[in-house]
């Protein structure tokens, strides 16, 4: 019994309450941009893709957007990031270029990875964002690794890693919230419950919920209703203090819901046209911070403008990504090993 | 009858130890289960029971002697009625020794023997994966001269700790790598010299720290890890793979990994099929990974340093029955080998024996016999680099002598005898007289029985008949 409310006690401390948000217009305002460039850049891919100009694999973030603008929102400059595969949205918030992100996209030169990524594959250590990882779970245990040289360099920094709600049945991730409890390390575990691991609901693929997982490590958890920006900037606001004032790390379960399939070519039939409008509807957080934005007195033809920046700056990149020339042969060969000689 | 208590083995791979330290003395009486003697082993100090009941009627080896071999008899035990007076002379000898085991003297190399010309080359590595045969990075090992006789063990614990105080961001992380000291006793004293930050010890969670390590690297931090064997790196192989050997390539050249995953590699004495497999062939299939497998105790310092000071992931392959061997290796620290050369051991005109790892000493023990009894003179090179691999050096001396041989504990599907053979065949055609010939480990798991291991790996009399059937010497 004790112990049962010492866990209580440790998931409450956490929890996020709705409280009012002292962000200022302004402030709001760019992160609605934000969340609308990286919606409108995701449209964007998922139509060159269907001109066939982005092949393989693509992930879009449509309708998670809310998670990470609001966590990036309030990360220090030298805190790093890493995430899966869903991950045009993190380099965007990050702050990387969407002309590089698209070109990237398109498989060209002038793409973050000089083409050789590809979706799931970008990288920007003057960002600290630390890709783009394909196998799920592997973000988890290298964020951990992320966390530790914060802790080894003494900079301050805290790593925040994601993961899908289907990599949270990983070993790894038990794996590596162990070493960042015993070592207390930085790092700020989200898990974003998007409902589905691929076709595969989360009441069929995970027993318990996820923010709990790390209770027998003693790492608090919450969850947090992840299609609300100011819900998420809230409670990954407390969870980085709580790590950075040296307690180690800390998981948040964003409970969110991607409106696309699983990457491109799935079609979604795991789940009902009611339940996608649901969200759509009725919860969407770009939506939302718009009533909100409304709500505190911004200008609707303000918000017009920002939308057509917004356009604007995602057909500028995919003009880009489709003029870039793609990569030289010669690159075929470079960039396999550092040279030494 | 009198019953010998005999040195006992205490780790698989032990031949001898240091009896350090005699519990009872002569006269006592002890029960079965008492501790008699402490032993000093290469790894560990361990406690000796008494498996008899009796009265210690002699002790036989001194406190503190060193170099004890297994199953020399220490003591002996009186039965009930019997006196110091019924030990006899037999009681005091060592029954027959089991056959088994290389001598683990002190093996000398004759430096002069690497001749291999080198030469500078931008863009190397781009030309290597290209196909192209280069000559391997010029190294002029005899200009080191200042030599000390050191085991294996101690040429890998010395070369990390000479980087981790050479270099702030270097820091060994592993299962029992600090407070145990070491599994092996490789890491010895580390975590005392560079403390806890730097010398960490990890949950038995392979899976879990070679990511979080990969994660550091990202972040410019050069990571050592230790698995305690290589066969638990396949917990981890996925981001050995894809995730420390792909990244760079992925990134477009933005984002590497200077890493280093060690460990024993191979059969180790008699630990079963789980425990006993050379990865060799596994990673050196992978671009973005570089893949060392020493030797000597010169291999292993300057080599290890090598993968340390590296901006790549390297894997390094080491042999648990290489650790305790001993030989002559430079003590400047600043005897760092290229990566990419291999080395003759052994110069020869008959037959070229291409090997790495253990397999070096098995076929300097083979080109031994092939010129003793044979009258065959057989060139030994250690390929010391497995990726890249010194195709040149090997096509130079094919050309010499016409014959190759490889030599390799791995099976023989898809290893590098099979590598080498292409080579062989690709490059060198005109140059053979005779069809290539591997000596693999037997296409088995590997048993447990002696017996069966021992007819299960190779052994340097194989090496001797694979050589004797290229040379057409019946």
């Amino acid at each position: 019994m004790q112990i049962i409310k010492q866990i209580e006690s440790l998931l409450r401390r956490s929890r996020v309450p709705k409280q009012k948000n002292d962000l200022s217009l302004e402030d709001l305002h760019k992160l609605y941009r934000e969340m609308l460039l990286i919606r409108r850049f995701e449209e964007r891919a998922g139509q060159l893709y269907g001109m066939g100009l982005i092949g393989g694999f693509c992930h879009l973030y449509i309708g998670q957007e809310a998670v990470v603008t609001g966590i990036q929102s309030v990360q220090e400059p030298q805190d790093s990031v890493v995430t899966a595969y869903r991950d045009h949205g993190h380099m965007l918030a990050c702050g990387m270029d969407p002309k590089g992100v698209m070109a990237e996209l398109t498989g060209r030169i002038d793409g973050y990875s000089r083409g050789k990524g590809g979706s799931m594959h970008m990288f920007s250590r003057e960002k600290n964002f630390y890709g783009g990882h394909g196998i799920v779970g592997a973000s988890t245990s290298i964020g951990t690794g992320l966390g530790f040289a914060h802790k080894y360099n003494g900079d301050g920094g805290v790593a925040v890693a994601y993961m899908g709600d289907g990599a949270s049945n990983q070993g790894q991730v038990a794996e590596s919230y162990n070493m960042a409890a015993l070592w207390k390390l930085p790092v700020l575990y989200i898990v974003e419950n998007n409902r589905y691991g691929m076709g595969t609901s989360t009441e069929r693929h995970a027993a318990g919920d996820l923010y709990k997982r790390g209770v027998g490590y003693g790492i608090p958890g919450g969850q947090v209703d992840g299609m609300d920006l100011l819900a998420v900037r809230e409670a990954a606001q407390k969870a980085l203090d709580h790590i950075r004032a040296g307690n180690g790390p800390h998981i948040l379960e964003m409970m969110t819901y991607r409106y696309r399939g699983h990457s491109m070519s799935d079609p979604a039939k795991y789940r009902t046209k009611e339940e996608l409008a649901s969200y759509k509807d009725e919860k969407d957080p770009i939506d939302k911070v718009k009533s909100l934005l409304l709500e505190k007195g911004a200008n609707e033809e303000d918000l017009k403008a920002l939308d057509k920046d917004v356009k604007d700056i995602v057909a500028e990149a995919a003009q880009f990504a489709q003029d870039s020339p793609e990569p030289d042969p010669s690159e075929l060969w470079t960039d396999v090993l550092v040279g030494v000689e | 009858m009198p019953i010998q208590v005999l040195m006992p083995a205490l780790s698989p791979t032990m031949t001898e130890g240091k009896l350090a330290r005699w519990v009872k003395k002569e006269g006592d009486t002890v029960a079965s289960g008492d501790v008699i003697a402490e032993i000093e082993t290469d790894k560990a100090t361990m406690e000796v029971e008494a498996v008899d009941d009796g009265t210690l009627g002699k002790l036989l080896i001194e406190e503190g002697a060193e170099g004890v071999a297994v199953n020399t008899p220490i003591a002996v035990l009186l039965a009930e009625g019997e006196s110091a007076d019924d030990i006899s002379d037999a009681d005091t000898q060592a029954p027959e020794a089991p056959r088994q085991e290389e001598a683990s003297a002190a093996v000398s190399v004759s430096a002069a023997a690497d001749q291999i010309e080198g030469e500078e080359i931008t863009d190397r590595d781009i030309l290597l994966a290209q196909g192209k045969i280069l000559p391997p990075p010029p190294f002029d090992e005899s200009a080191f001269t200042d030599m000390k006789e050191m085991t294996v063990r101690e040429a890998l614990q010395s070369a990390m700790a000479e980087e981790l105080r050479r270099d702030e961001n270097v820091f060994i992380m592993g299962e029992e790598v600090a407070e145990y000291q070491g599994a092996y006793k490789i890491t010895q004293g580390l975590l005392d010299e560079f403390g806890d930050k730097r010398v960490i010890d990890t949950p038995i969670t392979e899976h879990g720290f070679a990511g979080l390590a990969v994660g550091a690297a990202f972040k410019g931090l050069r990571p050592v890890v230790e698995f305690m064997t290589m066969n638990f790196a396949l917990q981890a192989i996925d981001h050995i793979i894809n995730s420390a050997a792909k990244t760079l390539y992925m990134a477009g050249g933005k984002l590497g990994c200077p890493i280093v995953f060690r460990g024993p590699n191979g059969a180790a004495a008699r630990v079963g099929a789980q425990h006993s497999q050379d990865f060799a062939s596994w990673y050196a299939h992978i671009p973005g990974l570089k893949v060392l497998a020493p030797w000597s105790a010169a291999d292993a310092k300057g080599l290890l340093k090598a993968a340390i000071r590296d901006p790549n992931p390297v894997v390094f392959l080491e042999n648990e029955i290489l650790y305790g061997q001993s030989f002559e290796a430079p003590v400047d620290e600043e005897f760092v080998l290229p990566i990419g050369r291999a080395k003759i051991e052994r110069a020869g005109t008959d037959v070229t024996i291409v090997a790495y790892s253990i397999m070096v000493g098995k076929s300097l023990e083979a080109a031994e016999t092939l010129q003793n009894e044979h009258g065959i003179s057989a060139e030994v090179i250690n390929l010391r680099s497995i990726r890249p691999l010194d195709r040149y050096t090997i096509l130079q001396s094919l050309k010499k002598t016409n014959r190759i041989v490889c030599a390799e504990e791995g099976w023989p599907c898809a290893a590098i005898g099979a590598e080498i053979a292409a080579l062989a065949m690709e490059h060198g055609f005109d140059d053979l007289d005779a069809p290539v010939r591997r000596v693999c480990a037997a296409d088995v798991p590997l048993p447990y029985a002696a017996n069966l291991e021992q007819l299960a790996l190779p052994q340097a009399a194989r090496i001797v008949d694979a050589a004797r059937e290229v040379c057409y010497v019946g």
